[in-house]
């Protein structure tokens, strides 16, 4: 008998009762996403999810009315390179809790959210700006082990929780943190490890009875491993060479499993063998250095000629040496932005940050779009999302309206008179 | 085998170290004094190496402008940073200067018209915090040249010297619209030596980019680096590094009493030379401008002390992710603070960063700078602003775009002591000015055309004329493409 789902668990968000609360949001520009933008639309929220969208809709009597006129409503955006509560303090390393040691470079059973800080400040600031779903993700070694889907609600883990795990993560880019001597011997690592869960999964009762031989992982990460190697779980491979995307490519292939490139500097050079394997590529939009010799062909059209090829698209923070992982999660909106004035259109560059990685990771049931069942995560905006003078004026997740100051809004309230009153706010 | 191996090495070691003890080093030998017909023969006139005068300049600027066209830009909105925009408004550049700015501009018969209609024309983005060249991609360690992490105070080390003119960051920079930056020595001590103001521009030598006439500037670092980085040598606390800061004044302040009397009389030999007081010495005589890379409102109160013990004034404070919370001690003491639009958290002393910091600053009258300490940003120094701009807006400030863009122009170019030359779109100015697509404080708007000194150096829509840096050529891909992938 296979104990698979042990390692495999899916937890579904469920709005309570205590939650439920009715909202219609009206007269709005609606971008469905799924399908085509209705003007003067209405969007109807009830017990955490939408239950109706379109032009003419009736509006429930006990409906909170938000006015959308004039503004723009679109799903909540989610940012999928984020290490939200797990690093607080990155020169801290007592709030670093998002790299694993794991044994040889390999910790396939860390599963990240396990060290979360629900009392992250850095959780407001990302939603206040409307991002309202965020994957947290391992990083380190070669593979840095398991990454989840987390809703921004206040709460524990288990009520922001919408999937983990969602992702395995690892990476084709960084020998050093790997370990290991040369950068073909990342590859080799990985398809021994495949190699092993595969033999692992095949031989479980000899391996008990210690009847098998080593394998290069401990048992916990083999058993991590099967759910990536059976194709259920996507593997994220961090890597920028466009010869090593192609690897990873032939990888996947020759293991049948499913891969999401990350980084990706150079994928617009071998664009068109990823659009052919239906492989997604998660990269910015604001990355044109070539700041490795691994990424010299690093140029900010990339998300455009990749999504003009048919390649599936997820844009994240991954330029420069700032913080987009955490303090500015935010900011996913200014590389969405960048993206559309170098080249990707501005609807592909909305589905970057909504329906492809809802799809991607899984989600695309609950999340990504604004259709009736799905989760009620809205944003309303004062005009274009993607446009640094525009607010994102009502905030809603899994159907609740949250307005909750962040701790950057209180330090600026408390100082915009000086000296400052230390009772207040 | 290799017992031996380290044995030999020891051994060697202990030789070099003994050496100096047992025959005392001969002073190296002075240059050939230069012949001084009036001095008797028996006195010998120091060389130039010898003498630490104000303002020496070894290694001068041989930055020429480009040939340049006259040009005039018109039908734009002209955003001069001196003043309100102008609607439909035309910028005439004519040898390497501002020649007019306003609705109705002549312009000769021969001049180059561009046309403006749509579009935005701004002055130079300056940036005061940059590590192009002395940091440069790839991020390798041969080419790691910021930090002279040797010693706490390393005045005597100068960022030009570490300066990669062949850094592809310094082409993406321009097509940012930036043309002017200040490269820093990094963070690493509490006094890390001289800045160097440069031109961004196609040079073989760092002296061709070299700012013409502009002040060096002084690194100076407070709190977690210094103290993370000398934690076994010390300083290891704040009052480690406060007292770093002091000594080194202490000497600088003797140093610069010596010379000064020396070279102003000439009587006996001259004191000896020491590069890093006389960096010091020249910052106490108001040559060289103090820019201080400090996060915390309260250590930045310590510093504007300790600037008042010795007597030189601060003319940045540098990330300053917590001026907000002194604004008015800036305002008071006319310093600026080069900040970020929304950087923070990533260290205790950055945890308080706010994006509303630049409007805070501004409205208290403080110069508020947009910079970048980061080859990324620095390349959109204009959607910095934009997002540092429009956060004023959330907290009751309002900051309008014809005051946010001189947090990239006007502010920067007095930090670095070039207001008079560069920052704004006025008559006699050089003509250091950008060609947006659109609105700069949009997201989708770039750069079209960059002019520095009135030669236009960036061309999107021309890239057979784009600067490659030695470096990019065979490694880094060639992309001919008018206006990248449209």
């Amino acid at each position: 008998m296979r104990n698979l789902t042990k390692a495999f668990v899916v937890l579904l968000a469920a709005a309570s009762v205590a939650d439920a609360q009715t909202i219609a949001i009206t007269g709005g520009r609606v971008y469905t996403v799924s399908g085509s933008t209705i003007e003067n639309g209405t969007v109807v929220i009830r017990d955490g999810r939408i239950t109706q969208v379109g032009q003419n809709v009736a509006i429930p009597a006990d409906a909170t009315r938000i006015d959308a006129g004039g503004k723009w409503v679109t799903p909540g955006l989610i940012n999928s390179s984020t290490q939200l509560g797990l690093v607080e303090v990155g020169l801290e390393s007592t709030t670093r809790d998002v790299s694993a040691r794991g044994k040889d470079a390999i910790a396939a059973a860390f599963t990240a959210w396990a060290g979360f800080n629900p009392s992250s400040v850095l959780l407001t600031p990302a939603r206040v700006e409307g991002v309202t779903t965020v994957l947290i993700a391992p990083s380190g070694g070669l593979v840095a082990g398991q990454a989840a889907v987390l809703d921004l609600v206040s709460g524990s883990l288990s009520d922001m929780m919408v999937r983990a795990p969602a992702a395995m993560v690892a990476q084709l880019e960084d020998k050093g943190s790997a370990n290991l001597g040369a950068r073909g011997e990342m590859v080799v690592k990985l398809r021994e490890l495949l190699e092993d869960t595969r033999a692992y999964a095949r031989r479980r009762v000899e391996f008990e009875r210690a009847a098998t031989r080593p394998f290069v992982a401990s048992r916990l990460d083999l058993d991590a491993m099967i759910p990536v190697l059976d194709g259920r779980l996507p593997l994220v491979l961090e890597v920028n060479r466009s010869s090593e995307i192609e690897e990873a490519l032939e990888l996947a292939s020759a293991f049948g499993i499913r891969i999401i490139i990350a980084g990706g500097a150079e994928a617009w050079m071998v664009a068109d063998k990823l659009a052919a394997a239906r492989v997604p590529v998660v990269t910015g939009a604001m990355n044109n250095i070539p700041q490795s010799f691994n990424s010299l062909g690093a140029r900010q059209e990339n998300a455009a000629i990749l999504r003009r090829a048919g390649v599936d698209v997820i844009l994240v923070g991954d330029s420069g040496t700032g913080d987009a992982e955490t303090f500015n999660v935010r900011n996913v909106k200014q590389e969405a932005g960048n993206a559309v004035a170098y080249g990707m259109t501005w609807d592909d560059a909305l589905r970057g940050v909504t329906l492809v990685p809802a799809r991607v990771l899984g989600i695309a049931d609950r999340y990504g779009s604004l259709e009736a069942g799905k989760v009620a995560n809205v944003v309303v905006w004062s005009g274009d999302p993607f446009e640094f003078g525009t607010r994102a004026e009502h905030v809603i997740v899994r159907g609740r309206e949250i307005a909750t100051p962040s701790r950057q809004d209180l330090l600026e309230q408390r100082y915009r008179t000086l000296p400052p009153d230390y009772r207040r706010p | 085998m290799q017992q031996a191996k380290l044995l030999s090495l020891a051994a060697l070691a202990a030789w070099g170290c003994a050496r100096p003890a047992q025959s005392a080093p001969a002073p190296a030998p002075a240059p050939a004094p230069a012949p001084r017909q009036e001095a008797p023969p028996a006195k010998t006139a120091p060389g130039a190496g010898a003498v630490s005068a104000p303002n020496s300049d070894p290694f001068p600027s041989t930055y020429r402008p480009f040939a340049s066209r006259i040009t005039l830009i018109r039908n734009a909105t002209v955003m001069t940073a001196a003043g309100p925009s102008l609607a439909n408004a035309s910028v005439l550049l004519r040898d390497g200067k501002i020649a007019a700015v306003g609705a109705n501009v002549a312009a000769p018969s021969d001049a180059v018209v561009v046309d403006g209609t749509g579009k935005y024309v701004t002055p130079g983005i300056i940036d005061t915090h940059s590590h192009l060249g002395v940091y440069p991609a790839p991020g390798v360690s041969g080419n790691s040249d910021g930090n002279e992490a040797t010693n706490p105070v390393t005045a005597q080390v100068w960022a030009e010297h570490s300066v990669w003119p062949q850094d592809p960051q310094f082409p993406r920079n321009l097509a940012g619209g930036v043309t002017t930056l200040q490269v820093l020595p990094g963070s690493a001590n509490l006094i890390g030596g001289r800045s160097v103001v440069l031109k961004v521009v196609p040079s073989r030598t760092m002296q061709g980019m070299k700012f013409p006439g502009a002040k060096y500037g002084l690194k100076m670092a407070c709190g977690e680096n210094p103290k993370r980085v000398y934690a076994n040598r010390g300083p290891s606390t704040r009052m480690g590094n406060v007292a770093g800061y002091r000594s080194a004044w202490i000497a600088a302040e003797a140093y610069r009493r010596r010379w000064d009397k020396w070279n102003a009389d000439h009587q006996g030999d001259p004191p000896t030379r020491d590069l890093n007081n006389e960096t010091l010495a020249e910052v106490l005589r108001g040559n060289i401008y103090v820019h201080n890379h400090c996060y915390r409102a309260d250590e930045m109160a310590v510093m504007i002390d300790i600037a008042k013990e010795f007597g030189y004034s601060i003319r940045s404070f540098h990330h300053g992710v917590e001026a907000y919370k002194i604004a008015d001690l800036l305002a008071r003491d006319s310093i600026s603070a080069s900040i970020w639009a929304d950087w923070g958290g990533f260290k205790m002393e950055a945890l308080d960063g706010v994006q509303a910091n630049a409007s805070i600053v501004d409205r208290a009258g403080a110069r508020a700078i947009i910079h970048s300490d980061d080859p990324s940003g620095s390349q959109r120094l204009n959607q910095e602003a934009a997002k540092a701009m429009y956060a004023g807006r959330e907290v009751g400030i309002t900051v309008t775009p014809d005051q946010a863009i001189k947090w990239v122009t006007i502010n920067p170019a007095w930090a670095l002591g070039l207001q008079d030359r560069i920052g704004t779109l006025e008559v006699g100015k050089n003509a250091d000015v950008v060609l947006w697509s659109g609105n700069p404080f949009s997201v989708y708007s770039r750069a079209e055309k960059v002019w520095v000194d009135g030669a236009l150096l960036f061309d999107r829509n021309d890239p057979s004329q784009r600067w490659r840096t030695d470096f990019e050529l065979g490694f880094v891909p060639e992309v001919r493409l008018p206006g990248g992938a449209r």
